[in-house]
């Protein structure tokens, strides 16, 4: 009951944060929520725990590879996105 | 509760509290970054934290150990790898890549779970039975759907709809077996042949949900599933009693809910329509009436004379500047009439290139200071005031048919280029864009077309600016 109860109301927060980023940062935004489901790495961590025949440790390596991936990718692609919101003045004597 | 599991919960709340100020700051272009690196910096929290619960309590076994690590380290490596060397363009399909993996593996985390809990002849409680048929339902179609999404998007799958006969049965078949399979071990049939024929069946209605909508509804196809892998990864929090995942994994689904809405709103799409395949493909399209006016095309010189000598200009980039991928020859051409003292803006339309804001990204790529783009409703107002809009390969949200009833892009938001006081639109042809009809804008008196690619195109025009005004 307390995780649907966290669950739902995460669900709120999540509406209530979102429904204000402009339409320019749409598509970062879309990475960076990518990038925070790779937290499913530690949910592929758990599993290493309890592997204890091939099949599990064949499951857990599976899914520490595309769970590692999905996070390291995932923030570092947001990053290179976001790298390239900046002002001239910034990027030095262009003109 | 011992110390330690105190302050484990302890850092997760911080890591969820991270996630939430992160997407916060994705309000601003300014703190966005800050945002990104703050949702980084809680991750790494999340993971540290499990690495010292589980050295901890002492239950990985050596090959556990392993292959965690190796799968860990294939993972960061191949992830860090495609988000360095991946060309700016294609940045959507790589988000969908990596939206799949997400997927896969929050399905695999509660396959894990319930061949673990059978093999050990456990009764599978009813609240994780339902999560990990949820998790390993959605987790598939997120893995099979996003890798087609993605595959389309590089050109890999055909990007055209494929639609074939008795697809409507097989569908049928495939979501029956998945809901069926579903309902028998939701309600205690523990039975690993089971929970596989539903992640297959899961599998394959990804890729059947996929195929046939066409390739510029992706981004909002990847959107969805984006909230999809979000749900999923909830799920498995269910599944493994983990309240980061839960908190996360809401956090995604809702903020992907909200952004495939926005998008296919700017499309004037609806969700349940592109997933329909119905759109592109009806014959309803032809009903429209252009004026059927003559179209007067341009030659470079003449609208090189034409944005020199101009007091403003009012970009407007389409889906074939980020096609021909031309943003650093639209910087230069901007560069030039600059020096020369005309006023350039530009106009960006939120569903311009590929995604919402992924024009934005191409033109900072080439380094077009953030001040210059304008969303729609500034740039509507600047048009009034600009002698010259330059249209580089759009189309449809351009489309004065939009404000009329009627036609396929009816009520569709766009920008209010005609009425500018002239119009040169860079385009290859004279064909039509994604909603199949004509545009009237292109046969306005005052509007002049300059068919060619859009780099070629716009190089030629600061070729011809250079020569003939000396800029």
């Amino acid at each position: 009951m307390t995780d649907l109860t966290i669950f739902l109301l995460s669900l709120l927060v999540g509406f209530e944060v979102i429904s204000k980023v402009p339409a320019t940062l749409h598509t970062p935004l879309m990475s960076a929520a990518n990038a925070i489901h790779g937290i499913v790495l530690v949910g592929a961590m758990f599993i290493a725990v309890t592997a204890d025949n091939l099949l599990g440790y064949a499951l857990a390596f599976v899914a520490a590879v595309f769970a590692a991936m999905n996070v390291v990718g995932g923030y570092v692609v947001t990053n290179r996105m976001l790298a390239m919101f900046r002002t001239r003045a910034k990027v030095g004597d262009r003109r | 509760m011992n110390t330690l599991d105190i302050v484990i919960r302890l850092v997760y709340l911080a890591a969820a509290t991270c996630f939430v100020l992160g997407l916060h700051l994705m309000n601003s272009p300014v703190t966005a970054r800050r945002g990104n690196i703050l949702s980084a910096a809680g991750m790494a929290a999340a993971v540290a934290a499990t690495l010292v619960l589980l050295v901890d309590s002492g239950t990985v076994s050596g090959t556990g150990w392993i292959v965690l690590g190796s799968g860990a380290a294939i993972g960061t490596v191949a992830g860090w790898y495609f988000a360095r060397t991946v060309a700016m363009t294609a940045m959507p399909q790589l988000v969908s890549l990596f939206n799949a993996v997400g997927g896969g593996a929050a399905a695999l985390v509660a396959v894990h779970d319930f061949v673990r809990l059978t093999g050990a002849h456990a009764q599978v409680p009813t609240r994780i039975a339902v999560a990990t048929v949820l998790d390993v339902i959605i987790g598939s179609i997120t893995f099979s759907g996003s890798l087609i999404a993605s595959g389309k998007l590089q050109g890999i799958v055909t990007s055209r709809p494929v639609v074939f006969p008795g697809a409507r049965v097989v569908n049928a078949v495939l979501a029956s077996v998945t809901i069926g399979g579903a309902a028998f071990v939701a309600t205690g049939a523990d039975s690993v042949v089971l929970l596989a024929v539903v992640a297959a069946a899961a599998l394959a209605s990804g890729v059947a949900i996929v195929m046939p909508i066409g390739g510029a509804d992706m981004p909002v196809v990847i959107s969805l599933l984006n909230a999809f892998t979000g749900t999923a990864v909830a799920m498995a929090g269910f599944v493994i009693g983990n309240t980061v995942l839960v908190i996360a994994g809401a956090l995604v689904g809702a903020s992907g809910g909200i952004l495939t809405k926005l998008m296919a709103d700017a499309m004037n799409r609806s969700v349940v329509n592109i997933l329909m395949g119905g759109f592109g493909t009806g014959d309803s399209v032809s009903a429209v009436a252009g004026p059927g006016g003559q179209v007067r095309a341009v030659s470079a010189d003449d609208a090189a004379i034409q944005l020199a000598y101009a007091s403003k200009v009012v970009i407007v980039p389409g889906y074939g500047l980020a096609a021909a991928q031309a943003q650093h020859e639209v910087r230069e051409l901007a560069d030039l009439l600059e020096e020369r003292g005309v006023e350039v803006t530009y106009a960006i339309h939120p569903v311009a290139g590929r995604m919402p804001g992924h024009m934005n990204v191409l033109l900072a790529e080439a380094n077009v200071p953030y001040a210059q783009l304008k969303e729609m409703d500034e740039a509507n107002q600047e048009f009034g005031r600009a002698d010259v809009a330059l249209v580089i390969g759009a189309n449809d949200v351009i489309n004065p048919a939009a404000r009329r009833p009627g036609n396929p892009v009816s009520g569709m938001p766009i920008l209010d280029v005609d009425h500018a006081r002239s119009v040169i639109v860079i385009k290859r042809s004279m064909g039509h864009g994604y909603a199949g009809i004509d545009n009237e804008l292109y046969t306005d008196p005052k509007t002049g077309m300059f068919f060619a690619d859009a780099r070629k195109g716009l190089a030629e025009l600061a070729a011809a600016i250079k020569v003939l005004v000396g800029g």
